[in-house]
């Protein structure tokens, strides 16, 4: 579905993604996983639009869409769960919807009903501010908003980013549900243990580079792995 | 109206009671209670205008608070709700209120007006509401072809970039070579002006109206979430250049018209007069009625001309208390008093009079829903 080929992106002054190729097969989950500054989250912003690549190629269905903008992306129904949530803190919950909803021109109350029932607790709020919900109902806003524009791609950077245990696993049981219904899913962690273990593929990045690639359960079993991200 | 929903449902769940309620209460403020209000104001303003010389103070603060209000929510479109801290309002108001001008001068008068000029090179008049409408269409070409280069600078950036603006606008339009456009330094008068305290009420109604759609319109929210977290919206599929354009182009059109109405309300316009103090005026508008509220900006803006052109003139006079002269009132003392309230303001109350909240015909009424269900509760009781 998603076929990244020899990509190279400069941030900052610096090349932070030194040629990686990997793909996002159709309905599964992929996983990147790798240290601070590995290049994982600029990866995601490349194939959201919002940093131009150096070379290299995305595919996506097919279609080159190397360079496009973020509209043309989000068109295309690819979407970005951003790091550290940043949800819109003085719209309202139901705002905050309908902003990810922003470029489709259709009915959107099937996917607003899908996703309060998805999160209940987000219907409870629809009225609240979003800066006044919890961590883990921004987090839940955000996935929530993600989903409004009914993508076919979902990439989350670092979801579980500052949230309790309980509110984490929540929220991958969620990644499973969602998942489940059809929705190929891109997911960048630090928890790598947790993100290994819904992921049907991993890629491990090292600096810029992806050093290992395998299943969930392989790199879960994997010695390297295991020392340098699970701790065990 | 619990009868009938008894007799249709046969069972009223409090759920759907509330939901007829809040439809009810939602057909009632759209089509009769807002506009009883709108039509009561007129009708008292229309009254008053009758009954109290038209030299009372009462006017002056209503026209020019009516012209101000329409400014200042123009900018609180721009600053407020998209986050876009533009000072460039002055320099718009003066493009809008000189395309006025110089479109609706009659023909005859413009040998006296354009004297230094041979009567001008523009030798046609168009009807008022033309002219308004030219008027903001004026200032909002200008300001397109201004946010290109300059909507892409942040913060502070665009403010001193906008304020330059304004500043050079109004040192072109005073230019000799300008002059059969123009009329160079020299006033612009002779103009149709409005004597009625209705008519900016009327014009500014419009155009605070619309302001008020566009808001509450998906533009409005996608202006609001770049206010928010440009990145953020960026990823959602906004395209951040179109939309503060957008925001910036129409702000702008909207202070163009305001500059128009000025410029009836003064009757005589003059270049020199937009300086960017005036912008500051708008700007300490904006803030006090709370940046991102419109009623806020309504209300302080009538607040705001009410103190600065009647209540607080004593300031500016000398007085005597027998032969005691009253220390600190001079000339100008106004001033420092508007200084200190907006540095008071800034300080401690940084939300504004209404922060980012609304005064509306349905929180009014859901007020005294509150009460009146407080009362049958108790009359059951």
């Amino acid at each position: 579905m998603l076929r990244i080929t020899d990509l190279k992106v400069n941030y900052g002054g610096i090349e932070a993604v030194k040629g990686i190729s990997f793909t996002v097969p159709e309905k599964s989950i992929v996983t990147l996983i790798g240290a601070n500054g590995a290049g994982k989250s600029t990866t995601l912003r490349t194939i959201a639009g919002l940093v131009k690549p150096r070379s290299g190629k995305i595919e996506f269905m097919g279609e080159d869409i190397t360079g496009k903008g973020p509209e043309d992306i989000v068109a295309r129904k690819i979407t970005l769960v951003p790091e550290g949530r940043k949800i819109f803190p003085d719209l309202t919950v139901l705002e905050n919807l309908k902003i990810g909803a922003y470029l489709r021109k259709d009915d959107i109350t099937d996917d607003l009903n899908y996703v309060f029932d998805l999160f209940p607790r987000l219907k409870e709020r629809s009225w609240q501010l979003g800066g006044t919900l919890s961590g883990g109902e921004q987090q839940m806003l955000a996935v929530g908003r993600a989903l409004m524009s009914r993508p076919k791609l979902m990439m989350m950077d670092e979801p579980s980013l500052g949230l309790a245990p309980l509110v984490v696993r929540n929220i991958f049981e969620i990644i499973n549900e969602i998942n489940k219904q059809g929705v190929t899913i891109l997911l960048i962690e630090q928890n790598a243990n947790m993100a290994l273990k819904v992921a049907d593929m991993g890629y491990v990045l090292e600096t810029g580079r992806i050093t290992l690639s395998g299943t969930g359960a392989e790199l879960l079993e994997n010695e390297g792995v295991k020392a340098a991200y699970l701790g065990t | 109206m619990s009868e009938k929903n008894r007799s249709l449902n046969g069972v009223i769940t409090p759920q759907r009671k509330n939901e007829f309620f809040k439809s009810v209460l939602g057909f009632i403020r759209k089509n009769w209670v807002g506009f009883a209000l709108i039509a009561a104001m007129f009708a008292v303003i229309f009254i008053l205008e009758q009954i109290l010389p038209s030299s009372s103070m009462l006017f002056v603060v209503l026209k020019k608070g009516a012209i101000y209000a329409l400014v200042a929510v123009s900018m609180n479109l721009l600053n407020g709700f998209t986050g876009l801290f533009s000072l460039g309002q002055a320099g718009f108001m003066l493009i809008g209120s000189y395309t006025y001008a110089i479109f609706t001068i009659p023909l005859e008068a413009r040998d006296a007006v354009y004297q230094y000029f041979n009567g001008g090179i523009i030798k046609f008049t168009v009807p008022v509401p033309v002219a308004l409408i030219m008027a903001g269409l004026a200032a909002a070409i200008f300001a397109y072809l201004i946010g290109l280069p300059v909507l892409r600078l942040k913060s502070d950036y665009l403010a001193i970039a906008t304020l330059g603006f304004a500043e050079i606008i109004r040192a072109v339009f005073q230019w000799d070579k300008l002059g059969p456009v123009t009329n160079g330094s020299n006033l612009l008068k002779r103009f149709p002006s409005f004597s009625s305290t209705l008519y900016p009420f009327f014009v500014s109604g419009i155009c605070i109206t619309i302001i008020v759609l566009l808001i509450n319109s998906s533009y409005g929210r996608a202006f609001k979430a770049i206010r928010d977290d440009e990145i953020a919206a960026e990823a959602m599929g906004i395209n951040l250049a179109k939309h503060k354009q957008l925001s910036f182009t129409i702000s702008s059109f909207f202070a163009g018209v305001g500059g128009a109405l000025l410029a009836m309300y003064q009757t005589t316009v003059q270049a020199a007069a937009f300086k960017s103090s005036m912008t500051y005026e708008i700007l300490l508008i904006v803030v006090i009625g709370g940046i991102g509220s419109v009623t806020g900006s309504i209300l302080s803006s009538f607040l705001f001309i009410a103190s600065s052109e009647w209540w607080l003139r004593f300031l500016d006079d000398e007085t005597y208390i027998g032969s005691f002269r009253v220390p600190l009132l001079a000339s100008g003392f106004r001033k420092v008093v508007f200084s200190i309230v907006i540095m008071i303001v800034v300080l401690f109350y940084r939300q504004g009079i209404m922060g980012t909240k609304e005064i509306s015909v349905d929180a009014i009424l859901r007020f005294f829903r509150k009460l009146f269900g407080k009362e049958s509760r108790e009359e059951a009781a």
